[in-house]
């Protein structure tokens, strides 16, 4: 579950006021809004990359509000995947079990049963060069699912892929999230990946934040990644 | 409507373009392997034997080894943090910091020995001189090496960790690293080739170095005499061969350093 009452950042001239959302344990919520609204930065403030000004957040019942990023408990999976180069695929999927000193069996037993759910058992001793695009995202995936965060937060996590390849991580990530139940929230600019992901839709429009029914998005076929655009919509915004 | 058809554009040849960089290079690389041949030639297997043979010589590169080695240690230890500090956070007064870490790259090497000297004769230079003596001692060699070495090792860090994406480390912070953690386990691996590059930078500045240890060591045989103070003391008494010699004992070990690290850096790859 994500909670956040009435979040206030600012950094430079931008500013983010009283924004307040709600997304139920287990949801998938989507947020988007046009380049340069403060997405990216309401996901690093969830994630504890961003100080806030002030409001609160809330993570599966708990105010993480003044905690660090690493005592959030919030997987992260940024654009570019940010693969650490020198760690083979093996090792960033246990990575970050290593740091909560978990025995080395159960380490080894994650990351066989994370490399089968996301199909990246083949590439578990290679390094992240050389990695395709959708293989990078599979992993960075792993690696932010396997110390089992109640929260997901995935920034623009498909824009850099090729249609297919969208497509098949769109399918990936409804059915890891239904394996494991996490509450996720996806920032992206594709009213594609909208409609087939969210649970629950967030627009956010000059400072504000407001809510949406994902079926109100205009129905459209799946497009080139990396266009900067508005989402638009048709009727019921709340 | 018909198309008008545009005037033909006459684009420049690119000969001319690359013809001036190659003559450009060509000249610098050939100054510099002239210099090395002039030396290589003045030079005979006769002197360089006779010149290790000597033993005040063989102190002077004993003390060159040791000291640049000690010094390249010390110049990470500081170069590191400071500039990952200098890459990755903003604080007040950064600007002025800045321009105070690059005073030993431009402040002539003879000023910095002389500044160490002087400060030596401060009360607190006075007092740590009676428990740990430092003028013209080997503690001054290293120091004298020290203070040029570790400017250029702090520039080369922090253009280092200026290059690494910060999302990186971000990433670690959330998977459960403090901040700690994330800079061994993420940022430093991915910094190893910019350490290296540091390092040998810092290695080949220390074993060059001559003003501040001639000022601030002294050149006293079998005691502060380090290669290049031995190249000054020859020429000084007219032994131009036994100089040559040691030079090239000099570009040697230079050499061989920088094909080391330059073997290392592709055998580990990576970035940076």
């Amino acid at each position: 579950m994500i909670a956040i009452e009435r979040l206030c950042l600012k950094f430079g001239a931008f500013e983010l006021k009283d924004v307040s959302f709600r997304l139920e344990r287990g949801a998938y919520g989507v947020l988007m809004g046009k380049t340069g609204t403060g997405k990216t930065s309401l996901l690093e403030a969830v994630c504890g990359l961003r100080p806030a000004l002030s409001g609160r957040i809330e993570l599966d019942g708990r105010d993480v509000s003044k905690l660090r990023p690493a005592e959030r408990g919030v997987g992260y999976v940024p654009q570019d995947g940010a693969l650490f180069p020198s760690m083979t695929v093996r090792e960033h999927l246990g990575f970050a079990l290593e740091l909560r000193r978990r025995a080395r069996d159960t380490i080894a037993r994650r990351v066989d049963e994370l490399a089968g759910l996301l199909g990246i058992a083949h590439l578990l001793d290679r390094s992240p060069a050389g990695l395709s695009g959708g293989e990078q995202q599979r992993v960075a995936l792993g690696r932010a699912l396997a110390f089992q965060p109640a929260v997901l937060c995935l920034d623009e996590p498909l824009s850099a892929l090729d249609e297919d390849t969208r497509d098949e991580l769109c399918e990936l990530l409804k059915s890891v999230q239904a394996a494991t139940g996490v509450t996720a929230l996806h920032v992206t600019h594709s009213s594609y990946e909208a409609r087939r992901m969210a649970d629950k839709l967030l627009l956010l429009q000059d400072g504000r934040l407001v809510e949406s029914d994902p079926s109100a998005l205009r129905a459209e076929p799946p497009r080139r990644p990396n266009r900067s655009e508005s989402p638009s919509v048709q009727e019921g915004r709340a | 409507m018909s198309a008008r058809a545009e005037p033909t554009h006459i684009v420049p040849a690119d000969s001319p373009f690359y013809a001036g960089m190659l003559v450009l290079s060509g000249a610098y690389v050939l100054m510099i392997l002239t210099l090395l041949y002039a030396m290589a030639t003045f030079t005979t297997p006769g002197h360089l034997w006779r010149a290790l043979g000597n033993e005040e010589i063989r102190y002077a590169i004993k003390l060159s080894l040791l000291s640049c080695a000690l010094t390249t240690i010390l110049a990470l230890w500081v170069a590191i943090p400071v500039g990952y500090l200098m890459s990755r956070h903003k604080f007040p007064g950064k600007n002025l910091v800045d321009a105070v870490l690059d005073i030993p790259i431009v402040l002539p090497p003879l000023v910095i020995g002389l500044g160490l000297l002087i400060v030596f004769q401060l009360p607190i230079g006075r007092a740590l001189e009676r428990v740990f003596p430092v003028t013209f001692a080997i503690p001054a060699v290293i120091l004298a090496q020290f203070m040029v070495a570790c400017a250029f090792a702090v520039r080369t860090m922090r253009v280092t960790f200026d290059q690494l994406d910060p999302r990186r480390e971000q990433v670690a912070l959330t998977l459960g690293c403090s901040r700690g953690e994330a800079f061994w386990r993420v940022v430093l691996p991915e910094a190893r080739r910019g350490v290296l590059s540091a390092a040998t930078l810092a290695w080949a500045r220390s074993l060059g170095e001559f003003g501040p240890i001639l000022v601030f060591a002294g050149a006293t045989r079998m005691r502060t005499e380090v290669l290049p103070t031995t190249v000054f003391l020859e020429l000084s008494v007219g032994n131009i061969e036994a100089a040559v010699a040691v030079s090239l004992i000099m570009v040697l070990a230079a050499l061989i350093v920088l094909a080391i690290a330059r073997v290392f850096r592709l055998r580990r790859g990576g970035p940076v």
